[in-house]
């Protein structure tokens, strides 16, 4: 009985490890996928297409990127450029709003509080918010339009924000703090703010995830190739290639294809794209999954 | 006395409202002014008068978005997508949360779970960066690599229906079942570990302690997430249906859904009726699936519910 259950236990475990290591593979097998072609010569990749393991490898293509850095050059620096103003906005508007969401004293809270979340309830939907970014804030063509449409401040984030005031940081703080005749503000700046730094690691690195991300921004409002941020521009070469492929065989389009960052590249490009992430993800990791689970423990 | 706390309610009242004006004043922007401009729907739009000025048509927009198609179309793609996605999420997402926690080595399973998240940390466009290598008609791994060792003929995988379902959902469940593991494994973690040691005392084995302990404590978990997600049936990822396929014209009868149709007759085909009945079509019901799922979820587990 007792080898039986210790076999039946052992074949488990076993089970479980090769199962696990089979998914991990899955899991990166596409990123490897990635990484070699961008390291694989131009020649064998036309021969033998992508492959886990290049015929050559070459450097190739990072070296002509790095002596063509503009445009590569520019799409980082407006990925960086929106994630930190789109993430210092986000945050100050987020914490802004949650502090007098999570006063007891503020007895219009319920009703506000209602405002906030009817907004993840219910949305108007692309149009009419395409036709107010475009025709109203004419966004079309802008820096903001990276960073204002829908990325900004998300209810969510929050509500999060104001459980944690409400839950980590004993009210009665604040009111002695008020008594002694602290302003608002003073009280605010000098003691939720400090207090809540985990909250705001953790939400902070959700809307730069976010901002790094984004893309449909610029699909939506950026024609204007000097706005292309980095995944913008990712797009716009792969439709690219794409457009010209489906109609070369119609059109005298290769003079337009030799334009265009060959197949490697391609490739290389989207490699410089992850690799922030990849490297910063371990110290960002824990925060990651505490955001995860604050969200669904309480939606 | 009473004047100046009323006094110093009116400045704290005041403080408050200064603290939310810039977050209140961009919701009311970025969400309540657009809610309201759901009338577009109810309007022929004239460009040389505008907007405002256009005539009322009532729901004549809506039947012309039902009269075709794509209505059909648009609707069981998205519904029919969602419920395989949260089919598979979720046993995925429970299979490998148990594998996770059950390994001896912590340390191994916290790098397996890192992986696991990886395809959740890159954007839509660098997977169909991606699945653009292995599907890519002249330098794709399947075509180049793989079908010849099968012995199969290549196939042109953007023009081609047949494959995009399982292609789709495939692509999907690689990118989101990290996130369902972290989340059942969060309960599972919070199971008091006694209950194992007195079942393994009482001779239960692996599977018994699974269906008996794991499965019973992760019940109230799994109902909430499924309720979850059928309250957002509607919507759809823009970047799966849009970018994955890259907007192939040819596969549009098994890709296209709600988002990627209002974007393409608003961007694209400049038809703002069309775009903008479907749009308040999928907002609509979005709205009345998430009243159902919350009051389902207030019934089952008040404390999970949204509100």
């Amino acid at each position: 009985m007792e080898n039986r259950l210790k076999h039946g236990e052992r074949s488990f475990h076993t089970i479980v490890n090769i199962s696990m290591m089979l998914l991990a593979l899955i899991v990166l097998a596409p990123f490897l996928l990635l990484f070699m072609s961008s390291v694989s010569s131009e020649q064998s990749l036309i021969a033998h297409g992508y492959r886990f393991w290049p015929g050559e490898f070459s450097l190739d293509a990072y070296l002509y990127i790095s002596r063509n850095t503009q445009t590569i050059i520019r799409s980082y620096g407006l990925t960086v450029l929106t994630t930190v103003i789109g993430t210092g906005l986000g945050l100050t508007l987020t914490a802004t709003l949650a502090y007098p969401l999570s006063r007891r004293d503020f007895s219009h809270r319920n009703v506000i509080l209602f405002l906030v979340f009817f907004t993840m309830l219910f949305n108007g939907g692309l149009v009419p918010s395409y036709i107010m970014w475009t025709q109203f804030f004419g966004i079309r063509n802008t820096l903001a339009a990276l960073i204002f449409p829908n990325l900004l401040l998300s209810a969510f984030n929050v509500i999060l924000v104001k459980n944690y005031y409400q839950h980590s940081i004993p009210e009665e703080i604040c009111e002695a703090a008020e008594i002694d005749g602290t302003g608002a503000w003073k009280t605010f700046s000098l003691i939720i703010l400090p207090l809540s730094k985990p909250i705001f690691a953790t939400i902070g690195m959700f809307y730069m995830l976010a901002y790094w991300n984004s893309w449909v921004n610029g699909l939506y409002y950026i024609s204007d190739s000097k706005l292309f941020s980095l995944q913008v521009l990712l797009n716009n070469i792969l439709q690219n290639i794409q457009f010209l492929v489906s109609n070369s065989n119609k059109a005298g389009a290769s003079a337009n294809v030799a334009s265009i960052p060959g197949v490697s590249i391609r490739m290389a490009i989207a490699v410089l794209g992850v690799l922030p992430v990849m490297v910063l993800f371990p110290f960002f990791q824990r925060y990651f999954v505490k955001g995860i689970t604050m969200g669904a423990v309480k939606g | 006395m009473k004047k100046t706390t009323a006094k110093s309610k009116r400045g704290k009242y005041l403080y408050y409202y200064l603290f939310m004006l810039p977050g209140l004043l961009y919701l009311l922007i970025n969400n309540y002014i657009p809610m309201i401009g759901i009338f577009i729907a109810f309007k022929k739009l004239n460009y040389t008068t505008g907007i405002f000025a256009s005539d009322w048509v009532g729901f004549d927009n809506f039947q012309y978005l039902f009269r075709t198609r794509d209505a059909f179309i648009i609707t069981r793609n998205t519904v029919l997508y969602n419920l395989v996605f949260i089919f598979l999420y979720t046993i995925l997402g429970i299979i490998i949360a148990i594998f996770l926690s059950e390994m001896r080595r912590k340390r191994l399973a916290r790098l397996y779970q890192s992986v696991l998240l990886l395809p959740n940390l890159v954007s839509m466009v660098i997977v169909s960066y991606l699945a653009f290598a292995f599907l890519s008609s002249e330098n794709g791994l399947l075509n180049n690599a793989i079908l010849p060792m099968l012995g199969m003929a290549e196939i042109s995988w953007y023009g081609t229906p047949g494959p995009w379902p399982v292609i789709l959902t495939i692509v999907s469940c690689w990118c989101y079942t990290g996130v369902e593991v972290i989340i059942y494994m969060s309960v599972i973690v919070g199971i008091d570990r006694s209950l194992y040691e007195s079942a393994e005392i009482d001779g239960a084995g692996k599977w018994r302690q699974i269906t008996s302990i794991t499965l019973p404590m992760l019940k109230p978990t799994i109902i909430i997430l499924q309720l979850m997600f059928i309250g957002r049936i509607f919507h759809s990822d823009f970047g799966l249906f849009y970018l994955i396929p890259m907007n192939s014209g040819m596969l549009y009868n098994v890709t296209s859904t709600l988002d990627t149709y209002v974007y393409t007759s608003l961007v694209r085909l400049q038809n703002i009726p069309m775009a903008s009945a479907a749009g308040l079509y999928q907002s609509f019901v979005g709205f009345v699936l998430v009243i159902c799922a919350n009051l389902a979820v207030r019934k089952l587990e008040p404390d999970s519910a949204l509100f």
